[in-house]
């Protein structure tokens, strides 16, 4: 990797409070184009509230979010709307449109972009396809089972071509099978197409196996950014707590780690 | 101590819900100006807000001018005035009735709908996805809905009235016995165009604040399912109950 190159995403400062609840304190971050990052830590450490910050999905209290250097906090919001064409998100519940049949979910950026019907369609046939879904084009997204509509979500995310991709929790929710599909779609992505990848998760198989850099946010801060590959070998004790996935350790030092301490001797 | 907090706590509400009405509606606004459109999603609300909403309007229209047409005539009846019941009902639903009863059952039916369906798309991530999709949920969702009950509301009033004078008419003819010629005469003669439109302006009045308020509160729905449920319902009453205010501020300036 080339240190002089430009971020395709840099986090800097960037502070979330909810009321008097911090979430992000400080959060700083770089991710290099062609670049699979995984952000991983516990429930309710605000992965996704720094997912939706990225995206203006939020509105942060300080910080800088540059993409390929430009700062999107400072852009005016129908500049951001148009940055979004470069921008791909899968919602944890894939998120898709109920009124619409699956290929019009997937073609859904083209056709607002003024692409012509016939060929959104075909090119959504096309995606359905590479996620593995024949003739289920002109279904209902309440006629899909969850993997099927992960999947669907995930041609949606990528059906545009976008060269940054968010995925917020992929595998929650899933058999491990299809949870295994819809990992081996994702590194299939990545090495196909280089497209830099953003994903939230707890599940460390699924981290593991999409990722080249592995980030734990802990109580507002990027603990620890590792490669992947170290993931096994790593002797930071909140990392080793949480790829273990024990009760006991240094992560339960924070103010609702008592709560469990007490319900486990309980 | 505790009954100033919660005069405090409501006012609070109050005054954010106002805001927040009055923001949507100016976004909305601000936002009519440019392309796109979507018009597609225009006339697919126009055709749930108006179309589907006849059935409803049409029956509550022409039983509201019956039974304004009974109660009337049993009240002339009694100083020997009975040609004069079918200027009162028709002044009464043109003016007054037609568009307020319109609006409350547009309300319920449509302002409903309205913040129960964003209210899910909300709660289901829904509307995050129209914005990483690179599409404005503000001119996607709520423009072409607030247009469409806004233009809608005036054309259901339109065909409340004629409806609704209608079964006047008709239990006034076929029931009480009274003279065709004469009931159709004292209704022409009296009536002002001024009369029609009143009606039509406060039936523009009321579309937009049923749309300003569903769309409002469904797009800032928050808490799952039960919040949808709050929203539906706050949507529902909220819309009702301006109706009814801002139909006695609309008749004291048109009239006052």
């Amino acid at each position: 990797m080339n240190s002089t190159q430009t971020p395709r995403i840099s986090i800097r400062g960037l502070s979330k409070r909810f009321e008097d609840k911090v979430i992000l304190e400080d959060v700083n971050l770089d991710i290099m184009p062609g670049t699979s990052m995984s952000v991983i830590g516990m429930s309710g450490t605000g992965k996704s509230v720094l997912i939706k910050c990225i995206l203006g999905l939020l509105k942060p209290d300080a910080g800088e979010i540059l993409i390929d250097g430009e700062n999107w906090l400072a852009l005016k919001q129908n500049e951001q709307l148009a940055r979004m064409r470069r921008v791909g998100m899968l919602f944890q519940h894939a998120a898709l449109f109920d009124s619409l049949p699956v290929w019009e979910n997937v073609a859904f950026a083209l056709l607002k972009r003024g692409e012509k019907k016939p060929v959104a369609r075909e090119r959504a046939i096309e995606v359905l396809n590479w996620v593995g879904l024949q003739k289920i084009e002109n279904l209902m997204p309440a006629e899909l089972s969850g993997g099927m509509a992960k999947r669907v979500g995930l041609a949606r995310t990528i059906c545009h071509k976008p060269d940054i991709v968010f995925l917020d929790e992929p595998t929650t929710g899933l058999d491990p099978i299809m949870a295994d599909v819809i990992n081996r779609l994702i590194v299939r992505l990545h090495k196909d197409s280089g497209t830099t990848i953003l994903s939230i998760t707890h599940d460390m198989k699924s981290a593991a196996m999409i990722s080249d850099q592995i980030a734990m946010l802990c109580h507002g801060l990027i603990h620890r950014q590792i490669p992947a590959g170290k993931l096994d070998s790593d002797t930071d004790p909140m990392l080793r707590q949480f790829i273990e996935g024990r009760a006991e350790g240094p992560i339960n030092c924070s103010h609702w780690g008592k709560k469990i301490e007490e319900a486990i001797n309980r | 101590m505790n009954v100033l907090v919660s005069v405090g706590r409501l006012a609070e509400a109050v005054f954010m819900h106002a805001g927040l009405y009055a923001l949507t509606l100016g976004q909305t606004i601000r936002r009519m100006a440019s392309r796109p459109w979507h018009a597609r999603m225009f006339f697919q609300q126009a055709e749930e807000v108006g179309v589907q909403s006849l059935p409803v309007v049409l029956l509550t229209a022409l039983f509201t001018g019956m039974v304004l047409a009974l109660q009337s005539y049993i009240v002339f009846h009694r100083f020997a005035a009975e040609s004069l019941t079918g200027l009162v009902v028709s002044m009464s639903v043109v003016r007054e009735l037609g568009p307020v009863l319109v609006g409350l059952m547009v309300a319920g039916r449509v302002g409903a709908s309205f913040a129960a369906e964003l209210g899910t798309m909300r709660v289901t991530e829904q509307i995050d996805a129209l914005w990483t999709l690179s599409t404005d949920p503000v001119r996607y969702l709520i423009m072409p809905r607030l247009i469409a009950v806004t233009l809608m509301m005036p054309l259901l009033v339109i065909v409340a009235d004629f409806v609704g004078i209608y079964g006047g008419y008709a239990i006034s003819i076929y029931m009480l016995d009274q003279n065709p010629a004469v009931y159709i005469e004292n209704t022409t003669q009296y009536m002002e165009l001024t009369d029609f439109y009143s009606g039509l302006v406060k039936a523009t009045v009321f579309g937009m604040l049923i749309g300003m308020i569903g769309c409002t509160e469904g797009f800032n729905c928050q808490g799952g399912a039960a919040g949808v449920g709050r929203a539906t319902t706050r949507a529902v009453v909220i819309s009702c109950m301006s109706i009814l205010v801002s139909d006695y501020f609309l008749t004291a300036w048109m009239f006052g």
